[in-house]
Order: C-alpha cells, then sequence, then structure tokens
C-alpha cells in the first residue's frame, strides 16, 4: 500500500526533524534509498530545487516524491504525514507552554540534540560530497567541480543568496559541459 | 467576526508559505511584519516564545509556528487553516514542478546544470554546518555528541532515529547528573 509507506515514511521524518532541513538529510537519503524512490543525486538535485521555491525543505522534498511515487493522492498522503507531527507536537506543547519554556528536561535534552544537528549536517557533507566527486569521470570533471564548489563557498559566505549562487552553479556546469569537461 | 479572523488567518500564512524561499528562519521578519505589526494578533515578545519553541520541537520551523500562531490567535480552527495555508503554496508549485522536472531530467544541458548544481549545494550546505556550529554551545559534551553523531551517521550507517534518540538522552543524562551534583 504506497499510500500508507509514504504517509509513514514522511510522518516519522517530520517527527525527527531538527534545526532546518540539512539535518535530515542522512535520513531522507537513507529512507528514499531504502524505498527505491530516489538516487543520492536526485535528491541532492532537488535541494537546489527546494532552495529556489517557497516553503521549508521536508515539506517540498515529501510533496516531490509523494507525487513521482503515487500521483496527487500520493503527495497528500506524505505531506500530510510530514505535517502531523509538529502540528500535534505545537497542539500539547501551547497547552503547557510555560511549563515547557521553563522545563529542565527539555532544555536537557536540547543540550544533546543541538551538537546532534550539528553532526548530522556535517555527515551530510560527506553524502553530498560523494554525490559530487566520487561517480569518477575523470580529473577534469573532478577539478571541474572542485571549482565550482570553491567558487560556490566563497560566494556563499560572502552573504549572496543561495539561489543566485545555485544560478552561477548551473550556469557554469553548462559552460563546462558545453565545454567537454562534465 | 471569527470567520473573518480565520479566512484572514489562513490567506496571511498562505502569503508567508509562498514568500519564504528556504523555510526557517527566512520566514521570522515576515511573520513579525504580518502578525504582529499589520495584524497586531500576536506581540514581538511573543515571536521570540514562538521561535524558541519552534526550535526546539520537532518538525520544519514554518509548520511549528503556524501551528503555535493559529491556535494563539483561533483556537484549534485557527492552527489548522494556518497550516494548511503555510503549506499549500509549496505543495503547488513543487506538484507542478514533480510534473515538469522528469521531462527536462535528460536533457544534456540540464544534466549539466546539475552536475554544477550538485557542487553548489555541497557549498551551500558547508555553510549551513558553520553557522550550525557557531550557534551550537561549545563544552566537552558538544564536541563529544558532535564527533560520535557524525561518525555513526557518516562512516556506520547507524539509523539517524536511533541516534537522535541517544543525543537527546545523552544531554538530559549530562544535565540531571550535574543538577544532582550542584543540589548536594
Amino acid at each position: 500500500m504506497i499510500y500508507l509507506t509514504l504517509f509513514w515514511t514522511f510522518f516519522k521524518i517530520g517527527a525527527f526533524t531538527l534545526g532546518g532541513g540539512y539535518a535530515m538529510l542522512p535520513l531522507i537519503q537513507a529512507e528514499v534509498a531504502a524505498h527505491g524512490w530516489m538516487s543520492g543525486a536526485e535528491l541532492v538535485n532537488f535541494v537546489a530545487v527546494s532552495e529556489s521555491t517557497p516553503g521549508p525543505f521536508a515539506v517540498n522534498i515529501s510533496t516531490y516524491v509523494g507525487a513521482e511515487t503515487g500521483g496527487i493522492i500520493g503527495a497528500v498522503c506524505a505531506t500530510a504525514g510530514v505535517v502531523l507531527p509538529s502540528f500535534i507536537i505545537i497542539l500539547i506543547v501551547a497547552k503547557f507552554f510555560e511549563k515547557f519554556k521553563n522545563s529542565r528536561t527539555v532544555s536537557g535534552c536540547m543540550s544533546g540534540l543541538r551538537p546532534a544537528v550539528v553532526g548530522l549536517i556535517a555527515s551530510a557533507v560527506i553524502s553530498v560530497g560523494r554525490t559530487v566527486f566520487l561517480p569518477w569521470n575523470g580529473l577534469t570533471a573532478f577539478l571541474a567541480s572542485g571549482g565550482i564548489f570553491g567558487l560556490s563557498l566563497l560566494l556563499v559566505f560572502r552573504k549572496l543568496h543561495p539561489i543566485i549562487v545555485i544560478v552561477i552553479s548551473g550556469v557554469l556546469g553548462i559552460a563546462l559541459g558545453y565545454a567537454g569537461v562534465f | 467576526m471569527r470567520f473573518k479572523t480565520l479566512s484572514r488567518l489562513f490567506f496571511t500564512f498562505m502569503k508567508i508559505g509562498a514568500f519564504t524561499f528556504g523555510g526557517g528562519y527566512a520566514m521570522i521578519p515576515l511573520i513579525q511584519r504580518e502578525i504582529a505589526e499589520k495584524r497586531g494578533w500576536i506581540t514581538e515578545e511573543d515571536i521570540l516564545d514562538i521561535f524558541a519553541i519552534a526550535e526546539s520541537t520537532p518538525g520544519p520551523i514554518a509548520i511549528n509556528a503556524a501551528t503555535f500562531v493559529g491556535l494563539r490567535v483561533c483556537g484549534f480552527a485557527g492552527a489548522f487553516l494556518a497550516t494548511l495555508g503555510v503549506v499549500l503554496p509549496s505543495f503547488v508549485i513543487i506538484g507542478l514542478i514533480a510534473f515538469v522536472l522528469r521531462q527536462f531530467q535528460d536533457i544534456r544541458a540540464v544534466r549539466w546544470a546539475f552536475s554544477g548544481i550538485r557542487a553548489g549545494v555541497l557549498a551551500l550546505i558547508v555553510k549551513a554546518l558553520a553557522s550550525m556550529y557557531g550557534q551550537c554551545p561549545k563544552s566537552g559534551l558538544s564536541y563529544t555528541v558532535m564527533a560520535l553523531a557524525f561518525v555513526a551517521v557518516a562512516f556506520f550507517k547507524v539509523n539517524v532515529l536511533l541516534v537522535i534518540a541517544l543525543c537527546a538522552a545523552a544531554g538530559l543524562a549530562v544535565a540531571m547528573t550535574a543538577e544532582r551534583r550542584s543540589g548536594t
């Protein structure tokens, strides 16, 4: 039952999404790969699509995977799945707002979760790095990817908007493609 | 009156959903303007609380904030409509993109573009890593958890949900031990 699988998979992802979308890349990658929904490279392509369109990454990826595997109903099931945990949790937390805000249990858990998010994003760097550099297409392609990465890094830390960085790296990719590098 | 507030909630969050590229923190200024300044539904102080909570509960920040503001303003119906509103724009846009993306994926130029874009995305993620590291409190616990979570997920393919649960438990255990020590 594809709809139930979509709903449950993205329910889990929604329930554990912490600190912005990128921390969840390793989890999403493991889930979509296990179901054969998307390859690693396709997932990284979609990160770019998601950065260039409105909405949180978790919602965008669930809608996309849902639509790809189960049409409109699939998209609804996956998106409902990813949204529902936070919806329910906030309804509960709002009731005990003051208690929650000053809870030592919550702040204790958070002191472990914050560094966990850093570790998870670091492993996302490794897995995305693999899709960029590891399909070995020769030294020139490797150096070209390295060059685009280096330039993008410079632009990103100069606080250029992500969409501009994506456009520039895309244009460079096309130019290098015509030059026979990729 | 209630109907008017509800439809306003829905459309305001639809606007917020349609204009926050990348999601998350990008929507803080927009929420501030639309919900606090323009409508006066909540105070500026509430906004800080909302984002503190949205950060420390699971789920995308945009969804958490929409649910929380909607609930504050108009109860359960408000929470439902605000959340629906914030999700709807990206749902429609991504639905359309899913339809076109597959058609274009095999074009040579698109493939090349994405080869470059993946390298750009890697840079975006490195930036996210740097800023999350900057926000993270520096302590022995932090460094240990960071390193263990990284190694477990990147090299040993340990289940991410398990890693998250263990990290939360470790943080809680350390906090409770410290409390007990200072208590006695």
